[in-house]
């Protein structure tokens, strides 16, 4: 019963994703940034908290300090304070700086969230084994959503 | 302007972690055993001059408890394993019935020295060697035994043996002459961003020494300490192990213990560590 509703709202997420979503490999960039939504779906902001604090997801504070997940411990000190990026930033120039942040800062640290293809051998996950048929974007178009609609909500 | 950017992210991460994290390197003395002292920060070696003012251990990113343990022998577990070695050295193998000491006698002796200066060029093969690949040659040359696995328990605690005997000693690896090609190579892959995460060696540990990657204290990713017994996995570990680690941990396909790849990128790594003692086995998180 369980399996069977999970597999039917799987089979729907693939379909409304196929329909909207942007592939990685199709992205438009204007300066860095990125106008428009890579699904169609509003992000949903609590989804983005939850993907920049949890290690197997963005894991985003492992380089980030952000105030209001002070509930996840261990921020890094690689990369800016995302504080108040949501009135530093326009939603377009976040959506860029998430999915690819090298098109704005060529020499960035930061790993492109929503990119597949120019890099040097690239892996399975953390097996340390060459990468597969199953390799993919770090995270979904719609986790590049949810985390820009958090981050938006980061003011000043 | 840098520093005003690094004291004010300090003062972020206190606020935030509660004062957990320090994230400069801590300002101490490693001396082993009340007896040898070591040189734990030193000035750049002259290839590095217009990267690094200074070569720092990484004993110096540990904390109090992990710093402690390497001073006394009898609190470093990584010297349990050295005593496992003493016992190896003396044991005969292979067709032509020698141990390590019946060519090489006393290795705290006859091996004093011999970790600082590898990698090392080998005139007679013609290549690289890292001390693991001479271990092995003279296994099965000298000795008619079989080749130890590059990165199995025998070969690192061989390796620490080895290095324990040359403690305080200033690595002084040579990257001209023949070895230059292969110390090119290592430092090629040095600067390379490997892996989904586009992640150097030099991203970490050489632009964001001291800073904090999640709960992570990020060193010079110096290896002087090598074999280094981690408290993570409560074993001793080579340097090719972290190097595999830690290629792994780009999200990249990684390289081969004893592989070209690193025995290049070790020849590098040691190199920017030339001047600071060998401290091998160092105790590490």
């Amino acid at each position: 019963m369980k399996r069977s509703i999970l597999t039917v709202s799987l089979i729907c997420a693939t379909m409304s994703a196929s329909a909207a979503e942007v592939a990685p490999t199709d992205v438009k960039f204007t300066d860095g940034a990125i106008a428009e939504s890579l699904t169609g779906v509003a992000g949903d902001p609590i989804a983005g908290r939850e993907v920049l604090g949890n290690r197997s997801l963005g894991n985003c504070v492992a380089c980030h300090q952000v105030t209001d997940l002070s509930d996840v411990p261990f921020h890094g000190e690689i990369g800016p304070m995302l504080d108040g990026a949501g009135s530093r930033w326009s939603e377009a120039e976040l959506r860029g700086i998430v999915a690819n942040a090298k098109m704005m800062f060529p020499e960035s640290l930061m790993p492109s969230f929503y990119r597949t293809d120019g890099y040097t051998r690239p892996g399975n996950a953390f097996t340390g084994e060459a990468a597969d048929s199953t390799f993919g974007p770090l995270l979904t178009a719609q986790q590049v959503e949810d985390v820009v609609a958090y981050l938006a909500t980061l003011k000043e | 302007m840098t520093r005003t950017g690094r004291i004010t992210g300090l003062i972020g991460a206190t606020a935030l972690l509660a004062g957990t994290a320090f994230a400069d390197p801590v300002d101490d003395t490693l001396v082993i055993n009340e007896e040898i002292e070591m040189t734990t920060r030193a000035a750049a070696p002259a290839h590095l001059a217009d990267t690094l003012d200074e070569v720092l251990s990484g004993w110096h990113f540990r904390n109090d408890d992990t710093r402690a343990m390497q001073a006394d022998d009898f609190d470093n577990p990584g010297m349990i394993f050295v005593e496992n070695a003493m016992t190896a050295w003396e044991t005969v193998e292979g067709t032509e019935g020698k141990s390590c000491a019946s060519c090489h006698g006393d290795a705290a002796e006859s091996m004093k020295g011999v970790r600082a200066v590898y990698p090392k060029w080998n005139e007679t093969a013609a290549e690289v060697r890292t001390l693991e690949m001479q271990v092995n040659a003279c296994r099965t040359e000298q000795m008619g035994a079989e080749k130890w696995k590059y990165g199995g328990d025998e070969m690192v605690n061989m390796t620490a043996l080895l290095a324990s005997v040359s403690r305080g000693m200033p690595i002084n690896v040579a990257i001209d002459g023949p070895a230059q090609a292969t110390w090119e190579m290592g430092k090629e892959m040095y600067y390379t961003r490997y892996g989904q995460l586009e992640l150097s060696c030099a991203n970490c540990h050489e632009q964001n020494y001291g800073n904090m990657i999640r709960a992570d204290h990020l060193s010079q990713g110096q290896i002087n300490g090598f074999p280094t017994y981690r408290l993570k996995n409560t074993k001793l570990n080579g340097a090719h192990n972290r190097f595999k680690g830690c290629i792994r941990d780009t999200r990249a396909e990684t390289f081969a213990e004893g592989s070209p790849e690193f025995i290049a990128l070790e020849l590098y790594v040691a190199s920017r560590g030339n001047g600071l003692s060998v401290e091998g086995p160092s105790v590490r998180n």
